[in-house]
């Protein structure tokens, strides 16, 4: 019922948001009984689980998501340099990296925030471990890729 | 007295400029590494830090809150979706057996 | 400003057009043809701005779904052959090589 009410919310907010309508009392109809079906559907197809809807892991990952653009802005530096240069060194690696988080949100989030920063690519998820190509030596620090998962760890709880 | 527009178009005018840059270098390293998986990491730098700084300097210039809001969800939208869209299609390749080059030399060898 | 982006914008779509067309493997064109969908979603944002319409941003963030979507979908086509299979079952349906996937 929690998450229901939650998307409903999500939905109408979306709606008002993108059509930039506040006062028409026909087309604010109109939107409220297309959330109300997108609802409905939702709850029908059983997507309003843990999975789809994780309310846990939304604590703690504003930090995250400023300590990954960071991160990303690095490696867009880093990796544009190989393709401007005029002898790019490549020595693409594919390195195995422990993936140990312990929910589906989690390594989610994991496997993407590897994809997100350029130079490394999860290629392929293995029980506890992600496949990571890289794009050159100094991007496939398996050190550096380890302590994402790490903090991963520490901002994914319980789903509520 | 400090021009609040002014430092609004010097700041978008570097987003745009980096930004472009950015999409070029992507696009660039796209047509010019040697193999598959190489060039999937030269179409993340479009993805991130190109679309996302075009999409901040656009923001600056926008006319009213509604336009930076709807920027906001396209910028959102692009950061969460274009790394399952890679990892899609890496791993579509990956599973077909297309293999990678590796090695300083870029030899393509069995990886594993 | 805005046309300056544009012109990025545009030159980098080009590229893209180049790769998508050289190949050679199939999932060359795939990503070639999303970062092409990427771009075109800025497109469609700096042409908003730039003829002073920035409703064309609405068209820009349905072309992103859909062009997340179509990728996904292609990826699905050329693995299976059909649309139609099960998540369920997806383990045991075999991947189908196509002329110049293992390029």
């Amino acid at each position: 019922m929690q998450r229901i009410i939650i998307l409903g919310f999500a939905l109408a907010a979306l709606w008002l948001l993108l059509s930039g309508y506040f006062d028409e009392p026909l087309l604010l109809g109109f939107g409220a009984a297309s959330v109300i079906l997108c609802v409905w559907l939702a709850h029908r197809a059983g997507m309003l689980d843990p999975e789809g809807a994780p309310g846990g892991v939304f604590l703690g990952i504003f930090g995250y998501l400023l300590w990954l653009v960071i991160e990303i802005g690095k490696a867009n530096l880093a990796v544009a340099r190989q393709a401007l240069a005029v002898e790019p060194k490549l020595s693409p690696k594919m390195i195995r990296v422990p993936a140990k988080q312990t929910t589906g949100v989690g390594r989610v989030i994991f496997a993407n925030s590897i994809t997100l920063t350029p130079g490394t690519v999860s290629v392929d998820l293995g029980d506890d471990s992600v496949l990571v190509h890289a794009l050159t030596q100094d991007l496939a620090d398996e050190a550096a890729l380890a302590d994402m998962g790490d903090r991963v760890v520490k901002i994914e709880r319980r789903p509520v | 007295m400090i021009d609040l527009g002014l430092i609004r178009d010097v700041l978008s005018w570097a987003a745009f400029l980096t930004g472009g840059a950015f999409v070029l270098t992507g696009s660039i390293g796209m047509v010019r590494f040697p193999d598959f998986f190489t060039r999937m990491h030269a179409a993340g730098v479009t993805d991130t830090a190109g679309a996302e700084l075009i999409l901040i300097g656009m923001a600056l210039q926008a006319p009213n809150w509604i336009t930076v809001v709807k920027l906001g969800f396209v910028g959102a939208f692009l950061f969460f979706t274009s790394p399952v869209a890679t990892h899609a299609i890496a791993h579509a390749a990956w599973v077909v057996g297309l293999k990678p080059m590796l090695g300083p030399e870029l030899e393509r060898e069995d990886a594993e | 400003m805005f046309g300056a982006a544009t012109a990025a914008i545009v030159i980098a779509m080009a590229l893209a057009l180049i790769r998508a067309c050289a190949g050679p493997s199939l999932y060359d064109r795939v990503l070639a043809g999303n970062s092409f969908g990427t771009k075109t979603v800025l497109l469609l944002g700096s042409m908003g701005f730039l003829s002073g319409r920035p409703d064309f941003l609405d068209i820009a963030l349905l072309y992103a779904l859909i062009n997340f979507v179509g990728t996904i979908a292609i990826l699905k086509f050329f693995r299976y052959r059909t649309f139609a299979v099960s998540m369920d079952g997806a383990a045991a349906v075999k991947p189908v090589f196509g002329e110049g996937d293992r390029q």
